[in-house]
């Protein structure tokens, strides 16, 4: 028995010195990367903790008793609990088109959802303010009808969704188009409706990527300062979300409360990517289980 | 339940994937639709299906128009090449759905679903199996749940779409053989997709040839089999040598292996070809008739209940398959290099457009 695990474990180093590189090298890679990480990642990561922390937990606690910031943490989560599930819609939706159907204008569409990405934040946030400002287009007629959208609510969560739009659909299209459209024409061969279809074969194959996707969508939503800062007017305790609230706080030499908001972001940075390993693993498992006994099957013509 | 195609055209961009084909089956027949790649079967089963429509002509299901039906309201049971399974369900949730989304009237109770389910998964022999999951069966037992599936909602058409065609040689014998006692015990009218002639010929009652869209020739096994009513059919239903030209029992005419030039096109532009099974040839040491092709041994595969061999004509390129039973080869000693007199036994010849440059 220990032979054959002596055999096993010889067999696993050869086939690691295939693909590995000497001592040396090896060490220098790993000294580069990490040290890489600590100066980009690490430092600043502690940096905001003892910051925030300098003058003691009381003072850090007191940053959020401060009707200010109570204000902003409120707004950035119903910010985000309305940009969230109107992307979410948008990206399943998208996702399902793209994936699951042929038509027209379809690349243009895959392009379109990218567009967020690609563009500067601030610029999503001025393209609100010249549809809906003031002198914008719309502008005066809202202004007759007393709708306000730019330095509010409205234009806030306007931004927020313009810049979270990509990552639910990039997260489900890949995955939709893997998995085909056969388990749907199935359900529906077996009388099931459309509607049927969808929560009982398509939504339950696509969940945990779903779930990956609100939560890198929200993480964005709360964390997003360009196009927010320029449709928000930056009003104490009614349009600053958290990041401008930091900013604020941080203008005016108050580094303990800047530091003690930007550790909740840090925080929810930290939440999301435990949360997202835990997904990754998920998927990874539920793939694992799936997909080598779904790719085995030879391919044969049609 | 009698299926009626009508005169069914329907085409994907330019390409016309079938071209005004009709054809009828009636309730409790098994019928195989058969031609290679492309040849338009499996869309012509979707349009059964109601997964795809067509572009001209009708679909009649017991008589009735079914054309514009959703495929809801078909009550088609269909199975797919890769199984299709509900990869997030266990084996019972997959045969119960088609119950389980039933309208809450008509729906069985849970006890009558997981009676039902337990039936059919007797039937298909993956009781044991139950509580798996799809990834944890093979292929074979996913193709047999996949069926279990499919004949939970009593569909009146059970359509196959090359069902076994992602499983091995041996599974897939198998598996055809069940399908034709499952098919003999329920009767239900099926239509069975493949591209594999073999399949065709032992599951089906009869056969429909396909090739690039249209149909070739209908008949039982035996007549397609026997009887090719076209050079594809016959080319597709089997190994066959093509002669260019008429070779016979009584006239030394094998134009291209006697090195003349093939024959003058006739009027028409025609001209023929002739076609022989390669167990339709007979071989002898020596030349008996005048008319016998002189050919050279090149290749004996001995393995298998037959023995293939491969000749080279004497006077041309051509390679000539010919298939013998063990006992002939012994008695003939062939070897590699010997020389050898080619006879059909039985041989047909058709006549075909342009000149002979097939």
């Amino acid at each position: 028995m220990s032979t054959e695990i002596a055999a096993r474990v010889k067999n696993e180093e050869w086939k690691a010195s295939l693909t590995s590189e000497r001592a040396l090298v090896r060490w220098a890679l790993i000294i580069a990367a990490l040290g890489y990480l600590t100066l980009f990642l690490f430092i600043p990561l502690a940096a905001v903790f003892t910051e925030a922390l300098k003058n003691g937990l009381e003072s850090y606690f007191a940053s959020f008793q401060d009707p200010d910031a109570l204000a902003a943490i409120r707004l950035t989560v119903l910010a985000a609990s309305l940009a969230v599930p109107l992307n979410l819609t948008f990206g399943v939706a998208a996702a399902w088109a793209i994936a699951k159907f042929e038509f027209v204008g379809k690349q243009i569409l895959i392009t379109l959802i990218d567009i967020p990405l690609a563009v500067s934040p601030v610029i999503s946030g001025l393209i609100y303010v010249l549809l809906f400002g003031a002198q914008g287009w719309v502008g005066p007629w809202l202004a007759e009808h007393d709708i306000k959208i730019i330095f509010a609510l409205p234009g806030i969560v306007l931004a927020t969704t313009f810049v979270t739009v990509p990552f639910i659909a990039r997260e489900l299209i890949p995955l939709m188009q893997s998995q085909g459209r056969e388990e749907e024409e199935a359900a529906l061969t077996l009388g099931a409706s459309g509607w049927q279809a969808f929560t009982r074969v398509t939504l339950p194959n696509i969940k945990w990527s779903l779930l990956y996707g609100v939560i890198l969508s929200n993480a964005r939503a709360m964390g997003e300062f360009g196009a927010v800062s320029v449709v928000s007017g930056h009003i104490r305790g009614l349009t600053n979300t958290l990041p401008l609230h930091v900013e604020i706080l941080y203008n005016e030499y108050n580094a303990v409360g800047a530091f003690a908001v930007a550790s909740l972001l840090t925080l929810l940075a930290i939440v999301t990517l435990i949360a997202k390993t835990m997904i990754e693993r998920k998927t990874a498992s539920s793939r694992s289980a799936h997909d080598p006994a779904w790719s085995t099957q030879p391919g044969s013509p049609s | 339940m009698s299926i009626q195609v009508d005169h069914v055209t329907k085409r994907f961009g330019t390409f016309t994937v079938l071209n005004d084909v009709s054809l009828h089956a009636q309730a409790g027949e098994l019928i195989a639709l058969l031609g290679p790649s492309g040849c338009g079967k499996t869309t012509l089963l979707r349009i059964l299906a109601g997964l795809e429509r067509p572009d001209q002509g009708r679909i009649l299901l017991h008589g009735i128009e079914v054309t514009d039906q959703r495929i809801t309201d078909r009550r088609v049971g269909f199975v797919f090449q890769h199984y299709a399974l509900f990869r997030h369900m266990t084996v019972t949730e997959n045969v119960a759905f088609g119950l389980s989304v039933l309208p809450q009237a008509q729906r069985p109770s849970p006890d009558k679903i997981q009676k039902k389910v337990d039936e059919l998964l007797s039937l298909v022999q993956m009781r044991a199996m139950a509580d798996r999951y799809p990834n944890q069966l093979s292929g074979g037992q996913r193709q047999r749940v996949a069926l279990a599936r499919a004949l939970a909602v009593e569909p009146k058409l059970l359509l196959l779409d090359e069902p076994f065609g992602a499983l091995d040689a041996k599974v897939r014998k198998e598996l055809r053989r069940w399908l034709r006692r499952l098919h003999d015990e329920l009767h239900i009218t099926s239509i069975l997709v493949t591209h594999d002639q073999e399949e065709a010929l032992e599951a089906a009652d009869r056969i429909v040839v396909l090739n690039q869209g249209h149909i070739e020739q209908t008949g039982t096994p035996e007549e397609v089999y026997e009887n090719p009513a076209t050079p594809f059919v016959y080319q597709f239903l089997g190994d066959v040598n093509v002669f260019h030209g008429r070779i016979s029992q009584d006239r030394p005419s094998h134009d291209e292996a006697s090195g003349q030039p093939p024959p003058e096109a006739d009027a028409s532009g025609e001209h023929e070809v002739t076609f022989v099974r390669p167990h339709d040839l007979e071989l002898s040491l020596s030349r008996t008739t005048p008319t016998q092709l002189e050919a050279a041994v090149r290749f004996v595969i001995t393995a298998g209940s037959r023995v293939r061999i491969e000749l080279i004509s004497k006077d041309s390129p051509q390679i000539i398959s010919v298939e013998l039973t063990k006992e002939r080869y012994r008695d003939l000693k062939l070897q590699q290099g010997d020389v050898v007199f080619v006879h059909p036994k039985q041989l047909q010849v058709f006549k075909m457009p342009g000149p002979s440059s097939v």
